[in-house]
């Protein structure tokens, strides 16, 4: 006790007279910083390989400077255009000279490309007038009406106001089925064009569905391995990973074979009746083939966590209810259940989220209602090499994901989920 | 405690209960297996009357916990018959058999107040609101946990949740309460304190109390009767009084508190004593409790605080050499050597004038032939 005194202001002293909190807060600080050593290489990989390509790729959603750039001149004067009236000469001569320019550093694609989004059939525009840029006189309105009639067209002008925006919600609005005017007004696109609401509900159905049936399913058979003898459960719990050591193409394909047409599954119905032989049940590239494969996929992601927090609920607690007089069922749903609720949390977040992103399965299986938003995605990427609307998608989808794990945390809280 | 109940009367009713069948709690030639290789319990007969505490004391593995649990309905007994005042229970399920139980690690339901965990066995027994409430602020107050019903069990100290869990065994007011090492977790001050606190509810209320132990004293101070068991068999069922001074066997006199062995050979017998002839060539006197006849090995048991000094005149008198002295305040520990045994212990009390011993001193020691019981090998 003598060698400690307090003090009103610093608290409790040490021995060497330094405040014992500062003492504290420097024998502290040389751990901590031993431990961030220890993760900065792995600290570095994600923010290298994982967050800083996650952001490029998202910021061209709502940022495409492909027109503004390489239409120096003309960008200018049509954002202080107010998208309704006349264009005026000064208007067409620097677009006459944007398009020379862009012609000789053969940059017009890019803008034609960009313009076309906007307003379909607007890229061969471009390139023709473009070519012929160079001979134009003054004055320049009618020279270029002359090229082409769709200069007069004031939707071409709406189209290149929209394009001139870099920062722009375009994509966003698009990723949603909503069109976003040269005025700066949304619009909601025609009933036949509105096709991305429509895929994100599809997706989110899907997912939804297949961790609910990841729950049904995959609850009675973490229970069973909880309850086994170690050694059986074992044998079962290498039964439940033995997916994983196969890949995920060769279970896609898996189930090709068995629910095609001529597949197994078809084959039994027929052998027992259920269904006609020329009439058989179309399991496959269809909403259902992709619901029964990736269930099955992501199953065990539902299994291991519901098996390692139901691992750790003691039997007394159900020997306890029983033995206050509680049935079987009432022992279960009041005591038992609400104990494995952190385990169906983070199995059902983390199956949820691998659901609405899944890929190969979808494309393998899903044929035409069972495709999903991140097919869509691909194709954007890879057939469209429209980037700017894949990230918009990508983008509403990680909101979406946010969503749910806001609403999850609300309803159950997020600290009350266990992963092992 | 000791004042509590006299021991005779209720050894009196003890056996009756077991010959008359008018046991509250009774098993008959009870077996065990779970394996179907090994008996865990082999052939349990036990009777209780109604109010008795009755402790299972024995090392670990011996079937304690097993038997708890045929009792409870966790497990089925493989052979044999279970009686609940006089009701045969052993096809009934847990949840009808309204037996009040306490768990090692107390098993509060960790999602639920201590009120909601307290609560919880009358909701099942639907019933109402108001006197639900009652019952639970009234059980909670008997264990001084009046203050704590809105707290989760996670916010407890261990005490406190042995306490809550002590209440909610109790609140659905069972005749029979089943406690599995319900202390094992605890501090020694604070399991002492328990073990009274325990022991007064028992006297208060009057319910019939199995108590599982490990802890010799626990079962000494708390208990009516005491069954030790090991290896599945209940060696010795009694008093604790009986049990200390009274063994029936040497695994008992063994288990239960310190005790000197000396081995020897039978060589007559007179009514209840014994005469049996020791290694070192001297032979000496004992009660016959349960040793063979003539001619077969028996194994001795002499408490150490039976055991005199000085007096060589006296029956079973003897030459004893001091090897160690621990000063243990109100009593010293003497190890001697007697009769070859090097580990013989005599505990001298710190009397005044009590004789002062040297170490490498040799004494006269003796003790009465009826403290020296003549048991099983
Ligand atoms: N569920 C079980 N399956 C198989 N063997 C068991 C089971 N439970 C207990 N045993 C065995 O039965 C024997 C008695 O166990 P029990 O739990 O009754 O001992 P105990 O006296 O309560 O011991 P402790 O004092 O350590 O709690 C032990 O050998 C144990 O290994
Ligand atoms: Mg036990």
């Amino acid at each position: 006790m003598s060698e400690t005194a307090t003090n009103p202001t610093d608290g409790v002293i040490a021995v060497d007279g330094t405040p014992l909190k500062r003492k504290l807060a420097r024998a502290l600080f040389r751990s901590r910083v031993r431990a961030f050593g220890l993760v900065v290489p792995l600290l570095l990989m994600i923010i290298l390989a994982f967050l800083v390509p996650i952001i490029v790729f998202l910021t061209q959603a709502v940022y495409n400077n492909s027109f503004e750039r390489y239409m120096p001149s003309v960008s200018p004067m049509l954002a202080a255009w107010d998208a309704e009236s006349e264009p005026t000469e000064e208007m067409f001569a620097a677009l006459a000279a944007d398009l020379v320019i862009t012609k000789n550093n053969k940059n017009i694609g890019k803008v034609a490309t960009r313009v076309n989004r906007e307003l379909s059939g607007t890229r061969s525009l471009f390139t023709k007038s473009a070519r012929k840029a160079k001979k134009l006189e003054a004055p320049f309105k009618e020279a270029l009406i002359d090229v082409d009639k769709k200069w007069a067209n004031i939707a071409t002008w709406q189209a290149m106001k929209i394009s001139e925006k870099s920062l722009t919600p375009a994509y966003l609005a698009n990723a949603v089925d909503l069109n976003y005017e040269a005025d700066g007004s949304y619009t909601v696109k025609d009933e036949d064009r509105r096709i991305h609401i429509k895929l994100f509900l599809r997706t989110l159905q899907i997912s939804i569905f297949v961790t609910l049936a990841g729950v049904i399913l995959g609850y009675p058979v973490a229970f069973l391995l909880s309850t086994l003898p170690v050694r059986t459960s074992n044998l079962l719990l290498i039964l439940v990973l033995l997916p994983f050591w196969t890949s995920l193409l060769v279970r896609t394909t898996a189930w090709i074979a068995v629910l095609q047409g001529q597949g197994v599954l078809n084959d039994l119905f027929v052998v027992f009746g259920l269904a006609a032989d020329d009439d058989r049940f179309s399991l496959i590239y269809n909403k259902t083939g992709t619901l029964i494969s990736m269930t099955h996929i992501l199953l065990p992601f539902m299994i291991l966590p519901l098996y390692s927090v139901m691992k750790t609920i003691p039997v007394s607690y159900v020997r306890a209810a029983k033995s206050m007089g509680a049935t079987n069922w009432t022992a279960f749903w009041r005591v038992y259940f609400p104990q494995t609720i952190p385990g169906i949390g983070a199995g059902g977040i983390l199956v949820f989220i691998l659901a609405i992103s899944f890929y190969i399965t979808p494309a393998l299986v899903g044929g035409q209602n069972g495709t999903m938003i991140s097919n869509f995605i691909d194709f954007h990427m890879r057939s469209s090499l429209n980037w700017s609307l894949a990230a918009a998608m990508g983008m509403v989808l990680l909101v979406i994901v946010l969503f749910f794990y806001w609403l999850y945390d609300r309803i159950v809280g997020i600290d009350n989920m266990k992963l092992g | 405690m000791r004042e509590i109940f006299c021991a005779d009367d209720l050894g009196e009713f003890g056996l009756n209960a077991a010959t008359s069948g008018s046991a509250f709690v009774e098993f008959d030639r009870v077996q065990k297996s779970y394996d179907g290789e090994v008996l865990v319990v082999k052939d349990l007969n036990l009777a209780m009357p109604k109010g008795e505490f009755l402790t299972m004391l024995g090392p670990s593995g011996s079937g304690k916990t097993t038997c708890l649990m045929m009792l409870a309905g966790f497990e089925t007994a493989t052979h044999g018959e279970i009686r609940l005042d006089g009701r045969e229970i052993n096809n009934i399920p847990p949840h009808k058999r309204g037996i009040g139980m306490v768990f090692q690690n107390y098993a509060l339901f960790p999602h639920m107040t201590v009120a909601e965990n307290l609560s919880f066995p009358l909701e099942v027994r639907k019933m109402g609101k108001s006197e639900r409430e009652a019952k639970v602020k009234h059980a909670l107050d008997m264990v001084q946990m009046g203050e704590f019903g809105n707290r989760r069990p996670a916010q407890l100290s261990g005490g406190q949740q042995q306490r809550v869990a002590l209440a909610r065994a109790l609140v659905f007011d069972p005749e029979l309460v089943l406690m599995d090492e319900p202390l094992g977790a605890l501090d020694k001050q604070l399991r002492e304190h328990m073990q009274y606190e325990i022991k007064a509810l028992h006297d208060r209320l009057g319910i019939t109390v199995v108590y599982v132990t490990h802890d010799q004293s626990e079962a000494l101070t708390m208990s009516d009767r005491v069954a030790v068991f090991n290896d599945g068999v209940i060696q010795q069922l009694a008093p604790p009084e009986d049990l200390y001074e009274r063994p029936d066997n040497s695994f008992v006199a063994q288990f239960i508190g310190e005790n000197n062995k000396l081995t020897g050979k039978i060589i007559g017998r007179n009514n209840d004593k014994v005469q049996v002839s020791l290694a070192d060539g001297s032979s000496i006197e004992a009660l016959a409790v349960n040793c063979g006849g003539e001619g077969e090995e028996t194994l001795m048991s002499i408490r150490p605080e039976r055991v005199v000094l000085g007096d060589d005149t006296a029956q079973n008198a003897t030459k004893a050499k001091v090897l160690e002295l621990i000063y243990l305040g109100d009593h010293i520990r003497c190890r001697m050597n007697v009769h070859g045994n090097e580990d013989f212990i005599v505990k001298v009390a710190n009397s005044a004038g009590h004789t002062h011993l040297k170490k490498g001193e040799e004494t006269t020691i003796s003790w009465l032939p009826e403290d020296c019981r003549a048991l099983d090998i």
